[in-house]
């Protein structure tokens, strides 16, 4: 498992079958699993490593990276994925969401949006596209998507909070829910982007220390913050 | 104890069988001679329904419902085991027990994430219908999110899905097939 800083600098930073049983285990609401190099290097994404995470989790699983046609997202709820996040081949082909929306129902279909100065990016965000993440967004909803992924690549890694704006934009534009992902370093930054938007993803500062996340859900808790009990 | 999950194709019946044998429950491929069926949910309701059809597995539930056999539908599962459903432009579902699946009407649509059943603790919920029956038991946010007739439990949230606290309402369940079972 890697993590980077706006998307470079990718560090290891663990087993991810560890890792998501930690997560689970300290109170994550939900896990998402990207194969960020998937699309890059042509490969379809570990369906064996996401059966072992699915046998460790009792959350729900988002897995994403490298799917291109409904029999991959198929493979991947076979393995134990309850949704399959799409972005490049989305972006090449954007009925990919009407199919598997029609196969899986539009609660399992997930666009993934990475963006860079509210634009599109693409292909691990190596690759730019014309697109606002606005107009995307709202395109793949049309087309079948049931939640935006979005992540800033500008705050991705920094730790300096959220791209509100971007997010808040994207929420404003689409009638699904919007995970907001990237940048958050504390506390106030996933409060701050659940105001704009349904969740908030953690991916740097929990990786280094997964317990960190039930110190966060109790400091979420005390600025009267919803946090379900775990126990 | 042996529990029977009805697949009908597609969706992640994994996790519900990975939740079953936490429990220490035994799987089966035999849905009529189960302690428990299970009717699990991810997918769209017709190509469910078609599935079932296929694989006989209507037949089988019908013939528990009638004769009292416990039946678990989990979010797809329940609505697909009502009357009829809104999805899909309208199609005849498995009529276990009355009422009709309708596309929910406010909110963020797919209703996706954590959130309170009444007064029964927070579980994961991802679904863009919802049950419309005189056999709820229990609600969340005002949508139904449980539902009995006879030997039928329903839930629209995912036990399978929600921490140690689904893990508990699945072992409840299972404890009242048990009884039933023996009864």
């Amino acid at each position: 498992m890697v993590k980077g800083v706006r998307f470079k600098e990718l560090r290891d930073v663990g087993d991810p079958v560890e890792l998501a049983a930690a997560y689970s285990d300290a109170g994550a609401d939900e896990l998402v699993f990207l194969d960020i190099t998937a699309t890059l290097e042509g490969r379809a994404t570990l369906v064996e490593l996401v059966g072992r995470i699915a046998e460790r989790l009792a959350i729900p699983f988002t897995v994403g990276g490298g799917v291109r046609s409904v029999a991959d997202a198929e493979e991947l709820l076979d393995a134990g994925a309850d949704k399959v996040a799409v972005n490049s081949a989305a972006l090449e082909r954007p009925a990919l969401l009407a199919e598997l929306a029609g196969r899986m129902g539009s609660q399992a279909v997930v666009v993934a949006i990475d963006a860079q100065a509210g634009r599109v990016r693409t292909r691990a965000g190596t690759a730019e596209t014309q697109r606002t993440a606005v107009d995307w967004a709202r395109e793949a909803v049309e087309c079948g998507a049931g939640e935006v992924l979005l992540t800033s690549m500008d705050a991705d890694g920094t730790r300096a909070g959220y791209d509100l704006e971007l997010t808040g934009a994207v929420a404003a534009a689409v009638p699904v829910p919007v995970i907001a992902s990237g940048g958050a370093g504390g506390a106030q930054h996933v409060a701050e982007a659940l105001e704009v938007a349904q969740a908030a993803l953690l991916a740097s500062i929990l990786h280094e220390d997964p317990a960190r996340l039930a110190s966060l859900r109790d400091e979420l808790r005390a600025m009267g913050i919803e946090v379900r009990d775990v126990a | 104890m042996k529990v029977a999950i009805c697949e009908y194709g597609a969706g992640n019946v994994r996790s519900v069988e990975v939740a079953l044998r936490r429990l220490g429950m035994t799987l089966t491929g035999d849905v009529t001679s189960a302690d428990l069926a299970v009717l699990p949910g991810v997918g769209s309701a017709r190509s469910a329904l078609a599935g079932l059809r296929e694989s006989g597995h209507d037949a089988a539930l019908r013939a528990r419902i009638e004769a009292g056999q416990p039946v678990l539908g989990i979010c797809l599962g329940l609505q697909i085991a009502l009357e009829w459903s809104d999805e899909d432009g309208g199609v005849e579902g498995l009529g276990l027990l009355p009422g009709r699946t309708e596309r929910l009407e406010t909110g963020r649509i797919p209703r996706i994430g954590w959130a309170e059943v009444d007064g029964r603790g927070t579980f994961y919920f991802a679904h863009s219908y919802a049950a419309s029956t005189p056999c709820a038991t229990a609600w969340s946010e005002g949508v139904v999110a449980e539902v009995r007739s006879g030997s039928f439990v329903g839930c629209q949230f995912h036990p399978e899905k929600s921490g140690p606290e689904g893990a508990r309402y699945l072992a409840a369940v299972l404890e009242e097939a048990t009884s039933r079972s023996l009864a």
